[in-house]
């Protein structure tokens, strides 16, 4: 009986570091940062493109290039509440070295080696280039710094053991950098490069499965708006057919859709930032979206009379 | 005679207004619909689809102000649902807001309609004037399916 008892200890405790071992909050060290001469220019696309400020300059606040935070994203989970990531010594991220920020854009864990929650979408972010997460950092530094913390997240138990996370992370996050189609057009290499990476559109174009993960088969398909009310459209031909390149380069720029309507939601907020690109990556962004082959989403909630 | 003739086309005009009054949302999917089909002989001419005509450009903007005035009282507490309305609750949270998100939109079409002279005020002001659109779209409309 003692063995038995025994037996289970040691098997719950080897089960127990297994689990810790696995679920080890990933980073990326200095040292595999060769040198690297900042380009700002890049950075700012990069921001535009990312559409961080969409989540991290506060709510209601004309100038979206201070980053204070504060915005509240909903979830099935909880309240994320996005953090201040304006220059601020003391609130946001001044004193990050360049290491720690490519850590959490492309690892997800924090200079203090926690898991973040992917409401911070770097399940996309893992796809960018590392010199271009550190041209973004560069441009970041060059903002306003904020002061002030925002509010912890309000999750509900067991989301808020973000240990699990590490789970989450070994199911959904697989550490892959872009990789260019070689049969593939340039522009349309730098469009998907953009969509799957920094512009993160698969986010909140795809429906998610009951672990908060997106479901492959049925990515840019469409789905509930996790953030609220609403529906989130399938960008796929299976909607988009009729759409030609230049209408969807169109909407990223102006926010109107070829019937002249004009996109409303958090979409209005993505269109802000998009307008602020190249219309060369527009393009390029059209031309990889317009060759989304057709998925079929979640079905829609039928019309109602 | 005429006295009767007046009495009668005020019923006939006070039918049209209850009428109209008693179904806000449907007046309200039309004339955003009126504003959709102006928009989009807009974006063809600012995307230079279509030659640029002064005259439709004074009808576009002249159709944006008059809906700017006519929509903020067709939002009646009893208009929250049904119809297949894409309204957001926002609207009633925050009906202020709402209605100077017209109040500007309006102001922004009539100052638009004097500076039209040709093609490059026209993108220039049709582009200022519709960023209105998204901006309200943003906030207080919600696609439900």
């Amino acid at each position: 009986m003692r063995k038995l008892v025994l037996l289970v200890v040691l098997a719950a405790l080897a089960g127990f570091g297994a689990f810790w071992v696995v679920t080890m909050p990933a980073t990326v060290p200095a040292s595999a940062l060769g040198a690297h001469t900042p380009n700002h220019d890049n950075g700012r696309t990069m921001f535009y493109a990312g559409g961080c400020a969409s989540c991290h300059a506060a709510p209601q606040q004309d100038d979206k290039t201070r980053l204070g935070g504060g915005f509240a994203l909903k979830s099935p989970y909880g309240t994320f509440i996005a953090p201040n990531i304006s220059p601020h010594p003391e609130d946001g991220i001044g004193r990050w070295s360049e290491a720690e920020f490519v850590t959490a854009m492309v690892k997800g864990t924090s200079p203090d080696g926690r898991h973040y929650f992917p409401a911070f979408p770097y399940p996309s972010y893992q796809r960018m280039a590392t010199a271009d997460v550190r041209d973004l950092f560069a441009y970041l530094k060059t903002l306003a710094p904020v002061p002030g913390r925002a509010p912890d997240h309000t999750i509900a138990f067991p989301y808020n053991i973000r240990r699990l996370l590490g789970g989450w992370k070994l199911l959904f996050l697989d550490g892959a950098p872009f990789r260019p189609d070689p049969g593939k057009p340039a522009d349309w290499n730098r469009g998907a490069y953009l969509v799957e990476g920094p512009a993160h559109c698969a986010e909140c174009h795809s429906p998610r499965n009951a672990l908060g993960g997106i479901v492959a088969a049925q990515r840019y398909a469409g789905g509930p708006n996790p953030d609220g009310e609403g529906w989130v459209p399938n960008i796929t031909q299976k909607t988009l057919g009729e759409w030609s390149d230049k209408d969807i380069a169109y909407l990223l720029e102006t926010g109107s859709t070829p019937e002249a309507d004009f996109v409303g939601s958090n979409m209005a907020a993505v269109v802000r930032n998009t307008s602020q690109l190249s219309a060369a990556d527009r393009a390029a962004m059209a031309a990889y979206i317009k060759s989304l082959p057709p998925r079929d989403g979640p079905p829609r909630p039928p019309k109602k009379k | 005679m005429n006295r009767t003739l007046l009495a009668a086309a005020a019923v006939v005009i006070g039918i049209t207004a209850v009428a109209a009054q008693s179904d806000p949302i449907a007046q309200r999917k039309e004339i955003m619909k009126g504003v959709g089909a102006q928009t989009k002989t807009g974006a063809a001419m600012a995307k230079g689809e279509a030659p640029f005509d002064q005259a439709k450009a004074t009808q576009i903007f002249t159709t944006y102000e008059d809906a700017a005035a006519k929509m903020p009282n067709l939002f009646p507490a009893n208009s929250k649902s049904g119809g297949e309305t894409t309204a957001a609750a926002k609207i009633w949270e925050d009906m202020d807001g709402f209605k100077k998100g017209f109040t500007e939109f309006g102001a922004d079409a009539k100052a638009a309609k004097g500076n039209v002279k040709d093609l490059d005020s026209f993108k220039a002001n049709f582009g200022n004037v519709t960023k209105n659109c998204g901006g309200c779209h943003e906030t207080y409309r919600v696609k439900k399916s």
